[in-house]
């Protein structure tokens, strides 16, 4: 077994994310799906950290975190406001901006 | 002097046993994660689907090194942001899932497509240029020991400006959270407690004082049970609606009498 192992779970991951956000229609579960990238890249940060020999990966990787609470915060909250107005998390019915 | 520098190059990291087995239960669980959160229906399957996958990454964080990272995974992760999650779908109400209804047609078919093609050309890439690649591997304080120390020496000293720039982002985030949370409760004009108090006795309501409440605790500990007004008779409105409209019998009426608060009636009928 090699650390190349983890990175190729990481890939995995992050395509099954990618095939949720384009596939699923629920807002919440593009959500859940986004953040399911973001912790597949994560992996292979602290993969890559471990691959070098230094720290700077998982620094990254924190800042990564980070980034994520705060995009989650906002996210949910643009999510509720739109449910508010439009009574559905589908983003199929979130077209006010298309005319 | 290549010799000394060949001699210097650190040789490559040995993978033991016990890693390798966590890893392959582990990826496997975070593998099932995360594809029971992309088919799972129901909304609130997918959100815990998400955290077991969240868990088995920061078990995979902590054996390869990471220990701070694992457990900030565990706690910030699978602690708050799911539990986030989790809070919104209930207030989104769970029962909302997904439309089957296709907007554009044949776009699930292509987006599956177009994910396996993208998962192949990653793996492609990644098990061609590095599944060959050396891996130096963490030196024992940084993946262990001093861990946290090395990490904190780190943001502190060169990534100090990014750090301050994270909470800028985050002030930013909450800040951002209360204006879309809030924006939709300004504009209503939300009648105060002095303005309702004059409208009931301006006679805007149906009653001016509130409904009386169901005489629960003097005969009986059921809902069901009316007040009494002070002359002794029932008080039609101490019984909700909802109770008189559910087929279940509610015991009848009960009549108003002095021995149901003393509970000595059934005495008297066995005399």
């Amino acid at each position: 077994m090699s650390p190349a192992n983890y990175l190729l779970l990481s890939a995995l991951l992050f395509s099954i994310g990618a095939i949720g956000v384009l596939v699923r229609r629920n807002a919440i579960v593009v959500f859940m799906c986004v953040e399911m990238m973001l912790n597949a890249v994560n992996l292979s940060l602290v993969t890559f950290a471990r691959m070098n020999g230094a720290l700077d990966g998982q620094v990254m990787a924190f800042f990564v975190m980070v980034v994520a609470a705060a995009e989650v915060v906002v996210g949910l909250a643009i999510i509720m406001s739109i449910f508010r107005t439009r009574r559905s998390s589908s983003i199929d019915d979130a077209n006010l901006l298309k005319y | 002097m290549t010799i000394e520098l060949l001699a210097q190059a650190p040789a490559g990291e040995v993978i033991g046993l016990g890693e390798s087995i966590t890893f392959w239960i582990m990826g496997a669980l975070a593998l099932l994660g995360a594809l029971g959160m992309v088919l799972a229906r129901n909304a609130v399957h997918s959100a815990l689907c998400l955290a077991g996958t969240m868990l088995s990454l920061a078990v995979l964080y902590i054996i390869q090194g990471a220990p701070f990272l694992g457990f900030v995974q565990i706690i910030v992760y699978t602690g708050a942001v799911m539990m986030l999650f989790l809070f919104v779908l209930m207030l989104v109400g769970r029962e909302s899932s997904d439309s089957v209804v296709e907007v554009l047609r044949g776009q699930r078919v292509a987006a599956t497509l177009f994910g396996i093609g993208f998962a192949a050309l990653l793996l492609g890439a990644v098990g061609g240029a590095l599944f060959s690649a050396p891996s130096i591997g963490l030196s024992p304080e940084d993946a262990a020991g001093r861990n946290v120390h090395n990490i904190g020496a780190l943001i502190f000293t060169e990534y100090l400006f990014a750090f301050e720039l994270t909470s800028a982002l985050l002030i930013t985030a909450a800040l951002g959270a209360m204006v879309l949370a809030y924006a939709q409760t300004k504009g209503r004009n939300k009648r105060g407690q002095r303005a309702t108090v004059v409208a009931r006795l301006r006679g805007e309501h149906d009653r001016i004082s509130p409904l009386p409440g169901p005489g629960v605790f003097a005969t009986g500990n059921s809902v069901a049970v009316p007040a009494l007004l002070p002359d002794g008779s029932i008080a039609p409105e101490s019984i909700s609606s909802i109770i008189d409209a559910t087929p279940i019998e509610p015991a009848g009426q009960p009549e108003p009498d002095a021995h149901a608060l003393t509970g000595k009636r059934d005495e008297e009928e066995d005399q």
